[in-house]
Order: C-alpha cells, then structure tokens, then sequence
C-alpha cells in the first residue's frame, strides 16, 4: 500500500517538473513511467520506506515553526559574517552537549538539521539523549543550550 | 514592476555578497570545524537569498515552483552534508581547536 503511494507521490512530481513537455512527447513519458518504476524498486530494495510514513500533522507545527527558525537563521547568519569580516577574527570555538528531548527519529533529525542549518553552530554527533554541537562562539553556544530551538521541536510531535 | 527588479537586485546582491562572506569565512577561519560554519552562510542565507531573488525575476510561473522545491531541497540537504563532513571529522579522530578547557 505505501509503495502504491509512493508510486503515484513520485510520478506526480514528475510530472509537475516536465509534465508540459512530456504530454506531446510518448517516449518521453514512457521514460518518465519507467524512470518511477526504477526509483520505486531501488526503494524497496534500500528498504527505507518507514513505519513513520508521512506525517500529516507535522505540517501545522511545521507553519509556526519554519519562520521562527528562518528569523534565527537570518540573525545567525548576520552575526557570523560580522565576525569574519572584523579584522580581529573574535572567535572562541567550542564543543558543547545540547539535550534533546524529542521522542521521535522526525523531530530529532529536524531539531539537528536546524542547529547545522543556523551558521555558528553545527552538530557533530548523537549521544544517547545529548546532541554534540561545535560552536563558533560562546553566544551561539548559549543560545543553543538555552533549550529554546529543543522546546519548539519537541512542540511539534503533539 | 520596478518594485519587483529592485526587490529581486536586493536579494541577488545580498546573497551574492553573503557567499563570498562565506567563502572568506572558509579562508580565515583557524580549523576543520570552524571552517564548517563558514560553508554554513554560504548553504543557508546566501543559497537562499539568490534563489528568492531569482524567483522574484521569474514571477508566478511553473519555474517560481521548481525554484521553491530546489530552496526546500537545499535546507535539507545541506545540514546533513555539513552534519556528516563533521562526524567523519570526528570519527577519524580530528581534535578541534578550543579556546575554553571546562566543558567535557
């Protein structure tokens, strides 16, 4: 059944990207299908289909959610090219345990994603609960172990 | 119209601008690890900001949407490959360069 979906999901991307170009063309549609097919098979093969599937109610969190991280993302990024461009270089890196305290893979993997994502912060590695995180300064450090990007991740597996 | 081009030649220069930023970040930085964040204004705001602004050239067509999907595209994929880039570091045994002894 989820490959069925997944089927149908793949070939309707596909024919969003070169749908236009392929109705008037039947080879090219017929590498299209097959194209699909192939991708579906590898799938199976990698067996990476999950029993998460896809999680509809994630996408109401991920609305209040992405701004946020943009906003965080946007001042990051703005305090970090500041500090290349001085002439002093005012660095102190760091390496720092951040707890993570999301139940599920999806919202650990977002709440990772996002410390890489926001420059001056990237995690290295998963211990148990605690995420390693090397940061570039000891704001960044501060701001990552404030828990704040913890507690909006672990807001959207309810 | 003029609106849109003025909009769109801000978010290309700022973007542009925050990539070479980026590229000097990888240049100064002292170590592996630090070098990581410099790549990381590079992948998030500078990708980002030259995309918006390409979108903003190519209005409410079919390429706006294929823009879109390459943006999402790039916020997913380019933590995971800073993320692993990092853990091969540390995997093979790189220490990075700290400034504070106290923690860990």
């Amino acid at each position: 059944m989820r490959y069925i979906f997944f089927c149908i999901f793949s070939f309707t991307l596909w024919m969003l990207w070169s749908g236009q170009y392929a109705l008037h063309h039947p080879l090219v549609l017929a590498m299209g299908v097959l194209s699909c097919g192939f991708v579906v098979y590898l799938v199976s093969r990698l067996d990476i289909v999950d029993e998460e599937g896809i999680q509809i109610h994630l996408a109401r969190h991920l609305f209040l959610y992405i701004p946020w991280l943009l906003w965080a993302i946007i001042k990051a990024n703005i305090d970090v090219a500041k500090r290349i461009l001085s002439p002093k270089l005012p660095i102190a890196p760091r390496i720092v345990r951040v707890r993570g305290t999301q139940k599920t893979d999806l919202c650990r993997v977002i709440f990772a994603n996002s410390i890489t994502l926001t420059p001056g912060t990237v995690s290295l590695d998963l211990d148990g609960e605690d995420i390693v995180v090397h940061a570039l300064t000891e704001e960044a450090a501060d701001d990552v172990q404030s828990g704040d990007m913890d507690r909006r991740a672990t807001a959207m597996e309810r | 119209m003029i609106i849109i081009d003025i909009l769109s030649w801000i978010c290309l220069i700022l973007g542009s601008i925050l990539c070479i930023i980026g590229g000097l970040g990888l240049l100064r930085l002292p170590d592996f690890y630090s070098r990581l964040h410099g790549g990381g204004i590079t992948d998030s705001l500078g990708a980002g900001l030259i995309l918006i602004g390409l979108m903003f050239q190519s209005g409410l067509t079919m390429v706006t949407v294929k823009l879109a999907m390459i943006l999402i595209v790039l916020f997913i994929t380019s933590p995971t490959s800073t993320h692993a880039l990092g853990k091969a570091a540390l995997i093979s045994g790189l220490k990075p360069v700290v400034t504070d002894e106290h923690i860990d």
